[in-house]
């Protein structure tokens, strides 16, 4: 007797936590309108809000005035773990004092290559390079990946210490 | 009955049209050539439809949207699928028995075909009222497993040698309690006609007149249903995580799309069978008391083939719920399962029941 | 060969490989099964598909490089695996961080885990079949993400540890984030229970499957909630406090059955205790520099160190041999998810397929953790 007395306990205790699993799903099913957490990601693009910290791709920073703050030092050069940054420098010589100053050519940053740890921005001296929050950064050309940083006709910032 | 929405007069004009124009035996064949094409597009856009609402559900259970972006609100989403799927490749492996390979998605699909067959889903509309339905239903109904066990074995792939053996223990298993939770309301009914079935159910559905032991016999037709469709939690046939794709991994393209399709069309059947026995078939709800005229008759007014739909609609949604909500049993459990409490519960509900017919306890 | 094949029973045995493309795998991970009908007669790991030589990359790293090679290790510890990195530094060098960055870290620590543990969940019931929970789970980690995200800057690999403190100072909303969240969280985690844990299917599933004795955890160094199941005390957080380990309370999940139930339940449990660990913690954050003053080229004295910290999925150790260069002479890591691997021949024989799945997920095993 006992054991039909089990038997039918751990029946009705089976079915009961089956039921209280199912009251979870039906709750959601049938709240579903509030409760949808998924969004239409391309259509709500505009609305999309990308934290400031967010590491995307490494950009230079320029300002209005085409102009940005990196002398070349090749410091975020060094501090990158993958070599995913090349700093071409140049040597010009400056009109008004007429010393040879060093400053860069092209400061190339293979995307392909970098692991977005920001260790080169934290490098910087003079705080020239930034993370941007792009997010759609994949393209069908390898390539296309490779950018140059200093955008073209950019020249160095008056006032950055060397 | 109230006569409005009975499709037997729609179906005896016809007849009587075909009739005055051509000789009996023509116009058997020309009804027998609607019936069958009426059937497949049935199937096809039953199909579509179940599928659509599964992935649907699916998707509001774990709070998604679901197919959303083709038509509105993705309500097109299933048929551009099936196109996708019409328009691929037939790939045979090349170790594959070619002919069981190419043989096993057809059998799967003839079980659904032949037992919508007796179905009745309105007034008037069932193709065939054979006397023994409910006998011909559970004698077709264990066909569909040959197929799977075919696929499996054809396809020379051990996943799929595990996912049919596995499909074929377990049907063979479940068919008992099915037939057995049928057989357990046929006492009541006394009949193994569909039709006359549904009408005996006028003044009150099976599960309401038959006290517990119907509902006990509900629930088991319900569990082992859902095992014989292969549906979660007894999808282990298929089990991804474990089996990748189980039975059809070999299949792809149309060959696919049958497998898919015939678990969905089984899914309407075994809900249907359950509509016609447990709820009435297209019944309206009637409350078997005196007092109760009144709402019997409004009830009335609703057509039958709302009630039929409606009711199938109901216990394919509690099926869904299921999948949707529980971890796969293991082959073991599932045997043990049937063989430890479904059966036993059933043979007992089985003497409950003829207690119950005996005593002529129900309402 | 075809004679040994078949076994007493008459029948015969025959393999199947399961992966390196298999969805209860979870990654490039192949399995090379014995079976014997449904049976297991014998599972090979065959590892290595994901292996990036990552140690040996280490070894051409300055040291404030090899932090972010941790964060693909792990990818769901990735803050911890930073971190051992960081204190490995910081106590080879003798730098004193700050109070802040040790709260900081403990609490970032116990987000990852949470987060961790999460999709651990819902991998869990995906791989027993019940799909929804793992879109449940991604629900709650999400939220973890964001905090995250907007904190680091990142959703995953992290790097947000340094040797010498951190990163980044904390988001402003940071506390008030984490607080939300919690409660939030609280609420969903009865829920987790009610699906999986209660849920007779489920405990059937994985009751009395892959029995690990505790002997045998100790001598095959399953660590983490795994090898807690099985009673052996291995928390580097009680047993070696690092960070602020030592000014929060908390239990140590210890278990004695050692079967995949008792993993699940180590692991549900450890989220709330990682709850409760944060809860003492995020309102009292000292004030403080995030960043302990240190040498611009971090150099090693020469000699060997190891440091350890306590992960997700168990004791991560970092062993550094250093000639006193700014790139370290060998780099070694100590990763939970190999030594858990290992044991999954010895308690899986025996049963069956469906159960392999069942203890490859509650040995939680994460593929480049193993391979590296
Ligand atoms: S983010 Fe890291 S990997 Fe990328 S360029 Fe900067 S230092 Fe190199
Ligand atoms: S970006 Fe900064 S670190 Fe790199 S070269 Fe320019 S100034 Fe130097």
């Amino acid at each position: 007797m006992n054991s039909i007395i089990k038997y039918l306990k751990g029946i009705s205790q089976g079915l009961n936590t089956l039921w209280s699993g199912m009251k979870v799903t039906g709750y959601y099913f049938f709240n579903a309108r509030k409760e949808i957490i998924t969004v239409q990601y391309p259509d709500n693009k505009d609305t999309l809000k990308i934290p400031e910290r967010f590491r995307g791709r490494v950009i230079m920073v320029h300002d209005q005035n085409n102009e940005h703050a990196c002398n070349g030092c090749t410091m975020c050069e060094m501090a990158c773990p993958n070599g995913s940054i090349k700093v071409i420098t140049d040597k010009v010589l400056d009109p008004n004092t007429g010393k040879s100053v060093r400053i860069i050519d092209q400061h190339v940053y293979y995307f392909s290559m970098c692991t977005l740890c920001n260790l080169c921005v934290q490098a910087c001296p003079s705080d020239a390079l930034a993370m941007d929050g792009s997010y759609e950064n994949a393209v069908f050309n390898r390539e296309e990946l490779t950018f140059v940083l200093n955008l073209p006709g950019s020249k160095i910032r008056d006032n950055v210490k060397d | 009955m109230n006569a409005i929405y009975d499709f037997s007069i729609l179906t005896a004009w016809i007849h009587q049209w075909l009739s005055g124009l051509m000789e009996p035996t023509a116009v058997m064949i020309t009804e027998m050539v609607i019936i069958g094409t009426i059937l497949i597009l049935f199937v096809a856009a039953m199909g579509l439809v179940l599928v659509l609402a599964e992935r649907k559900v699916a998707a509001f259970f774990q709070l998604r949207l679901g197919p959303n972006r083709v038509g509105p609100w993705g309500i097109l989403q299933t048929l551009a699928d099936f196109l996708k799927l019409l328009t691929k490749e037939l790939i045979t492996t090349k170790s594959a028995d070619k002919f069981l390979y190419n043989l096993a998605p057809f059998i799967v699909m003839i079980t659904p075909f032949l037992a919508l067959g007796v179905i009745p889903f309105a007034p008037g509309l069932q193709i065939m009222d054979l006397n023994i339905g409910v006998f011909f239903i559970t004698a077709v109904s264990s066909m569909g497993v040959l197929g799977i066990l075919i696929g499996g074995w054809a396809s020379n792939n051990k996943y799929s040698l595990i996912g049919g053996m596995r499909s074929a223990a377990m049907v063979v298993s479940y068919e008992l309690s099915v037939t057995l939770a049928i057989m357990t309301m046929v006492i009541l009914t006394g009949t193994l006609s569909m039709s006359e079935i549904v009408n005996s159910q006028a003044d009150g559905w099976w599960i309401i007149k038959g006290h517990i032991p119907a509902l006990i016999a509900f629930i088991i037709y319900l569990i082992a249903s859902t095992a014989e469709t292969n549906r979660g939690p007894f999808d282990l046939a298929e089990a991804e995580s474990e089996l990748t794709a189980g039975f059809h991994t070999e299949y792809g393209g149309i060959k696919f799309a049958f497998f898919f399709l015939s678990e969905f069309v089984n899914m309407l059947i075994v809900s249907s069978i359950a509509t016609v026995i447990f709820f009435g078939g297209w019944m309206p709800f009637h409350l078997p008391f005196e007092w109760a005229t009144g709402f019997n008759h409004i009830m009335d007014f609703i057509p039958g083939i709302v009630w039929g739909f409606g009711k199938v609609t109901f216990i394919i949604f509690l099926m869904m719920w299921f999948r949707w909500t529980f971890p796969r049993l293991r082959i073991d459990q599932i045997l043990n399962l049937e063989w430890k409490y479904l059966l036993p519960m059933n043979l007992i509900n089985f003497l409950l029941m003829s207690l119950i017919a005996l005593t002529g306890f129900y309402l | 060969m075809q004679a040994e094949l078949i076994s007493k029973e008459g029948t015969q045995e025959y393999f199947v490989n399961m992966g390196p493309q298999h969805p209860s795998t979870h990654g490039v991970l192949r399995l090379l099964l014995t079976l014997d009908g449904e049976i297991i007669r014998k599972v090979e790991p065959h590892i290595g598909y994901v292996h990036r030589s990552i140690e040996k990359m280490a070894e051409f790293d300055t040291y404030k490089q090899i932090v972010h090679l941790t964060d693909r290790l792990d990818y769901l510890s990735a803050h911890m695996n930073n971190e051992a990195v960081a204190l490995l530094v910081e106590n080879a060098l003798q730098i004193e961080v700050s109070d802040r960055v040790k709260v900081i870290r403990t609490i970032m620590n116990e987000l990852t885990r949470l987060g961790s543990h999460q999709l651990w969940w819902g991998v869990i019931g995906m791989d027993m079949g019940a799909i929804t929970t793992f879109l449940y789970a991604f629900r709650d980690r999400e939220l973890i993400n964001d905090i995250m995200e907007e904190t680091t800057g990142a959703r995953l690999t992290m790097n947000y540890n340094t040797p010498g403190g951190l990163m980044f100072d904390l988001h402003h909303n940071f506390q008030k984030q984490v607080k939300d969240y919690l409660k939030f969280f609280k609420t969903k985690l009865p829920e987790y229970d009610q699906l999986l844990s209660g849920n007779v299917i489920f405990t059937e599933r994985t009751k009395g499957v892959g029995k690990l004795s505790l002997a045998d955890a100790i001598s095959y160094g399953v660590t983490g909630p795994s090898g807690r199941a099985s009673g052996f005390s291995c928390d580097v957080r009680k047993t070696q406090p690092y960070s602020a380990y030592d000014r929060v309370k908390f239990n140590e999940i210890l278990m004695v059955e050692g079967d995949s139930f008792a993993r699940y339940q180590s692991r549900v449990n450890e989220m709330w205790e990682s709850i409760s660990i944060i809860e003492q913690l995020i309102d009292n954050i000292p004030e403080g520099p995030i960043m302990a003053p240190m040498k611009a080229v971090v150099k090693l004295p020469k000699g060997e160190f190891y440091q350890r910290v306590e992960t997700a999925r168990g004791e991560f150790g970092v062993y550094v041999v250093s000639d006193g260069n700014k790139t370290p002479y060998r780099v070694k890591f100590r990763s939970p998810g190999f030594s858990n691997l290992s044991v999954l021949d010895h308690i899986s024989r025996g049963h069956k397929i469906a159960d392999l799945v069942a203890i490859m997920s509650t040995l939680d095993l994460v593929i480049p953790d193993i391979d590296r």
